[in-house]
């Protein structure tokens, strides 16, 4: 799979509805660290068919970004079963993002 | 064995794998978790020769595309011991150990913390270390900034342009920053300026919803309700892990000149972490390439 991009339109089925896991990648063009991160989500995305990855554009997107209180990105929620089961602030590990979606 | 490991792939680091590559020495650069270090929170550098504007994120990129080009190796894993022998330094990361004949530290530095309950569990959730990366979420909302420095001093104003109301704590009188960013703080309206006070506890739900003040002169407890706390109270370098070998001053820095050598033959020091005036990223390049020349030097003469 590749990265779906998403916005408040499809947030309810890609994310919320979804039969799989999901990690929402919160992000801006801006940030540094969010496009650090981005090839290791892209690379995860294509290996790990077990969970879908999203990203979010918080500069278009700012309702969804309060919606679920993020106020620092690179943010990363994890979701199962439309819940929030996990999440992490800044730059993290690929190993580090793998745990989030396993716990 | 490779003959030098550079711990640490910010800018100094990297620098460094370029010079040592192009001295056709062997190079693994060790990082945590991804090549670039602190300028990637950086949006525009307008200060390094060559470009008059480029982001943290391209600048980083490009200097490890140079280096990987050139034949540096990067792995990364997190860098826990280093140990020196007469003819091999070992390094140790949680997964693996690493051998070369000569080191170099270009760890850097990371944001010192107020070191308050609840303060890692609301990074993120109101609490943030990065005024020019999280301001935008506070458009129109109260935020205070902690600190007396010229980041502190800059994150006030930069963020007096976004939110409704800025408080500006200092626990001294007056500020060590820029004259003029003081100046310029004191005449906007919607900046209040708290001195000789610290932030004494982070009052929260599910995020950050006020702050406790205390007053260092008379002890009186006032409590600020906002929606998000900028701290800027300094940086630490990341030097705590070779604190049993190398020689750090009181504030944890390496000890070392300009040559980059640190109190153990064959370990040099490069970057924010190491004692020194200004800490740039032209600085920072700098040392990369002093670092390098004497890790080959060492090298040579053995």
């Amino acid at each position: 799979m590749t990265i779906v991009e998403v916005n408040k339109d499809n947030f309810e089925d890609e994310v919320l509805k979804s039969d799989i896991p999901v990690l929402a990648d919160f992000n801006a063009e801006w940030c540094g660290p969010c496009r650090s991160m981005k090839p290791m989500l892209e690379e995860m995305a294509k290996t790990n068919p077990g969970y879908k990855i999203v990203s979010i554009d918080i500069d278009a997107e700012d309702e969804l970004a309060e919606d679920y209180d993020v106020s620092s990105i690179p943010c990363l929620v994890a979701f199962r079963d439309g819940e929030e089961v996990n999440r992490s602030v800044g730059l993290i590990s690929r190993d580090a993002i793998a745990e989030l979606m396993e716990g | 064995m490779y003959d030098i490991i550079v711990v640490g792939a910010g800018p100094a680091g990297m620098t460094a794998a370029i010079y040592a590559r192009r001295a056709a020495r062997s190079v693994l650069v060790l990082e945590a978790v991804n090549y670039g270090g602190q300028i990637l929170n950086t949006p525009d550098i307008e200060n390094y020769p060559v470009e008059a504007h480029i982001s943290g994120y391209d600048f980083s990129t490009k200097v490890y595309e140079q280096a990987k080009d050139l034949g540096a190796e990067f792995v990364f894993e997190k860098v826990v011991e280093i140990r020196s022998e007469e003819d091999k330094k070992t390094v140790i990361t949680p997964k693996n150990t690493y051998t070369a004949k000569a080191v170099i530290l270009a760890t850097g530095s990371e944001n010192r913390k107020l070191g308050l309950d609840d303060e890692d569990r609301l990074v993120g959730r109101g609490v943030s270390y990065c005024a020019t990366c999280d301001g935008n979420f506070y458009r129109n909302k109260v935020v205070a900034v902690v600190g007396g420095g010229n980041t502190a001093l800059e994150d006030a104003l930069y963020l007096s342009d976004l939110a409704k109301q800025v408080y500006l704590i200092h626990r001294r009188d007056s500020f060590r920053g820029e004259e003029t960013n003081a100046a310029r703080l004191k005449e906007k309206e919607n900046v209040e300026i708290i001195y000789n006070a610290n932030v004494t506890k982070l009052i929260s739900e599910k995020r950050l919803k006020a702050i406790e003040v205390t007053d260092k002169l008379n002890g009186n407890v006032r409590t600020i309700e906002l929606n998000g706390l900028f701290i800027a109270v300094g940086r630490i370098p990341e030097n705590r892990n070779f604190a049993d070998l190398i020689k750090l001053d009181d504030a944890g820095y390496v000890i070392a000149g300009e040559d980059c050598h640190t109190n153990i033959d064959g370990i040099f020091v490069a970057g924010d972490n190491r004692t020194k005036m200004l800490r740039q990223l032209v600085t920072a390049t700098g040392d990369g390439a002093v670092a390098a020349t004497e890790a080959v030097k060492y090298i040579n003469n053995k």
